[in-house]
């Protein structure tokens, strides 16, 4: 196969209008792969800078009931890693090179083939991938064979990670994915961690790389505060919630939600957690 | 090129720590204060206590002879985890991880059960040592066992329901993950087998080495000589480990891990991993799983609630891949039979998933010659499996 146009995690950031990405979650073949295609295309429209790919798992650990529910949606679709690339490829195809990230466990790829999931990826224009599982202990398994073809292995850091930041933050490529709470994905009235001070412990750490925040982000208004202090912001359930229960017609609403979630990420200023210049 | 640390708690590939980073520092807190105590002596002698004056070991190593003289082979020794307090070698493991919590400060033990047994377990250490404890079940699991899950909340336990999936002991084991990571700081995950992320396959494994600790001196005292062969059953492999552990230095003791092969491992309806499984990553373990060939985790069968997993402890598949295990699969047919045999035979009603390896001993036994010797694990009692049989054999009987 040809490989694609498309573009890196690093070109999210850096082509976003102020430096910041805002990042919607989606999962593949929910409600239908069909679905999902028009789904990319129309967030990268809206002003997605960067969009995250969910792989379905059957036992997703580190997810809510909302994304629980949509993987299980997708499966029994009987939504393969195969026919996900393939989607990918159709949107590539159509023209659509808004950089995208996949999300799933360590399972999926190990049990794909991590050269052969690499490949393929690369093959695509992806960015590598988020894999919830997979902590800095035993990220080298996965992020050597990606480095190798241009791909990220995206780090993430806890509320609980405390002391561990500086050294995941010194290795890290692509973005830091900052989980803003304890507990696994869902939306949450109020994130009570201090990001700003985990934003500052990777920029001491690594100057060059972003930072996005997770978990719990369900409104623009969030999206903005949580913008303001990083470089961007990711939002899963709040959409997915939306994609389960408007089904087949979630299209256009869930363009709009991205529409107002990143024009609010791209307004932003730096508040004072921020350190960009 | 990387600056990581070392992967850590491998048993060849097996093993590892994958798990999410909000966890992380909880494992490696639960590892820095395993170290400390394993070998405090203060710390030894508490457990040592409880495992004699609490869960009433040392447990016996019984000569069936019954059983040895209808098979005509090798004779055949009962390790009897059954006659511990709550009836399994469950308490073995219980017992010492919740005084590791109370030492790191840790006030609620929160735990998963299949058959119910562990969690039973884990609300009696609970209630003995002053704990707040909430066990996950699935409710597929909680339906089959509804006994225990009375019992443990006579036990001062809750027990959660666990709806997502298939609603057995996998999905149980997800939810109790989920929960640590919303509640880390005063919470212990007492895990119940010799699975999950590093350090747990190690703690749990020590406690559970009791088994051959006792086992090897008893049979040494009885027949001044090692046994031949160990069998045990094998879900996640926690019995398994401890009744193997003290022999696997031990060449010439054949040590024999029985999976449960549900309707028979030519069908889907089975959980014998390393039989059918695959090398994969799930649970915070690399191991061998019930899995599609994208990686899809398979929804296991097996009549007996506490084999219906669909992964097994990392250093079984290291055994297994070493050769120094073997590992068979018995079926649900078979481990009924077995169930019914021992009981008749012996007066003794093993759980369901101990019928498991007492299936696998009448098979072997015969073969051997009468001077050998072979130790079969009772893992529980069957008290809590016997409607269950009863239906099985098509009675209309109910708890």
């Amino acid at each position: 196969m040809n490989k694609h146009a498309g573009s890196t995690i690093a070109d999210a950031f850096a082509q976003s209008p102020n430096g910041k990405a805002f990042i919607p979650f989606i999962t593949a073949g929910d409600p239908t792969l069909e679905v999902t295609e028009r789904l990319v295309v129309a967030m990268a429209e809206a002003g997605a800078d960067l969009i995250e790919l969910g792989v379905p798992f059957s036992d997703p650990t580190a997810e809510g009931p909302v994304i629980q529910d949509a993987n299980l949606r997708a499966l029994r679709n009987r939504v393969t890693t195969d026919d996900v690339f393939a989607m990918v490829g159709r949107v590539r195809e159509a023209g659509c090179d808004v950089p995208l990230v996949i999300m799933t466990y360590a399972n999926v790829v190990f049990s794909y083939g991590i050269e052969r999931f690499a490949a393929r990826q690369a093959e695509l224009g992806m960015g590598g991938v988020i894999l919830p599982d997979v902590p800095f202990e035993e990220k080298a398994e996965f992020s050597e064979t990606f480095a190798r073809y241009g791909l990220d292995v995206v780090s993430l850091i806890a509320p609980t990670s405390h002391e561990r930041i500086r050294a995941i933050a010194a290795e890290a490529t692509g973005f830091v994915y900052i989980v803003s709470s304890l507990g696994v994905t869902g939306v949450r009235s109020q994130i009570t961690t201090d990001i700003g001070a985990m934003v500052r412990l990777v920029r001491e750490a690594n100057p060059s790389v972003p930072c996005a925040v997770g978990f719990g982000i369900s409104t623009p208004e969030a999206a903005a505060r949580m913008a303001a202090v990083s470089d961007g912001a990711i939002v899963g359930s709040a959409l997915v919630r939306m994609i389960g229960e408007l089904g087949e017609d979630c299209v256009g609403p869930v363009a709009d939600a991205v529409r107002a979630m990143a024009a609010a990420v791209h307004s932003t200023d730096n508040g004072d957690g921020g350190v960009c210049p | 090129m990387s600056n990581s640390p070392a992967s850590r708690g491998r048993f060849g590939v097996h093993g590892g720590q994958y798990i999410p980073e909000t966890l992380m520092n909880a494992v490696l807190e639960l590892e820095e204060a395993y170290d400390r105590y394993k070998n405090d002596p203060a710390f030894n002698a508490e457990l040592e206590d409880l495992f004699n004056g609490y869960a009433g070991r040392p447990s016996l190593l019984y000569l069936a002879k019954n059983m040895t003289a209808d098979l005509g082979g090798a004779k055949v020794y009962l390790k009897r985890e059954d006659l511990n307090h709550t009836g399994a070698h469950k308490i073995n493991n219980v017992l010492g991880q919740a005084l590791l919590a109370k030492r790191m400060g840790k006030t609620r033990l929160i735990a998963e059960t299949g058959a119910g047994q562990h969690g039973v377990a884990t609300a009696t250490a609970a209630a003995l040592m002053g704990m707040e404890c909430v066990v996950y079940m699935g409710v597929e699991d909680m339906e089959r066992q509804a006994l225990n899950v009375y019992r443990m909340r006579l036990l001062g336990a809750e027990v959660r329901g666990v709806s997502a999936g298939t609603g057995t002991l996998k999905d149980a084991v997800s939810e109790t993950f989920r929960e640590w990571t919303t509640r880390i700081d005063d919470t212990h995950y007492c895990l119940g087998s010799v699975m999950g992320p590093h350090p747990f396959p190690t703690i749990v494994r020590d406690f559970q080495a009791v088994i051959s600790r006792e086992s090897r001196a008893q049979i040494l005292a009885a027949e001044g000589r090692l046994p031949d062969a160990v069998l045990a059953c094998v879900g996640g492999g926690s019995n398994a480990i401890g009744s193997f552990y003290h022999y696997i230095g031990d060449e010439g003791v054949r040590l024999i891990g029985c999976e449960a092969a549900g309707r028979g491992i030519d069908t889907w309806e089975t959980a014998a991993t390393i039989s059918t499984g695959r090398l994969g990553i799930f649970h915070g373990m690399k191991s061998y799983f019930c899995q599609d060939e994208y990686g899809q985790i398979a929804p296991v069968y097996s009549i007996s609630a506490g084999l219906d997993y669909p992964g097994v402890g990392p250093e079984h598949a290291w055994l297994h891949d070493t050769g120094r295990g073997e590992y068979v699969a018995v079926t649900d047919d078979e481990a009924v039979d077995a169930f019914e045999y021992l009981s008749r035979t012996e007066g003794v009603i093993p759980a369901i998933e101990s019928a498991h390896a007492v299936a696998q001993a009448i098979k072997l036994a015969p073969t051997m010659r009468s001077d050998q010797i072979i130790i079969v694990t009772l893992s529980g009692r069957g008290d809590k499996d016997v409607a269950a049989i009863a239906r099985y054999r098509g009675e209309d009987l109910h708890e």
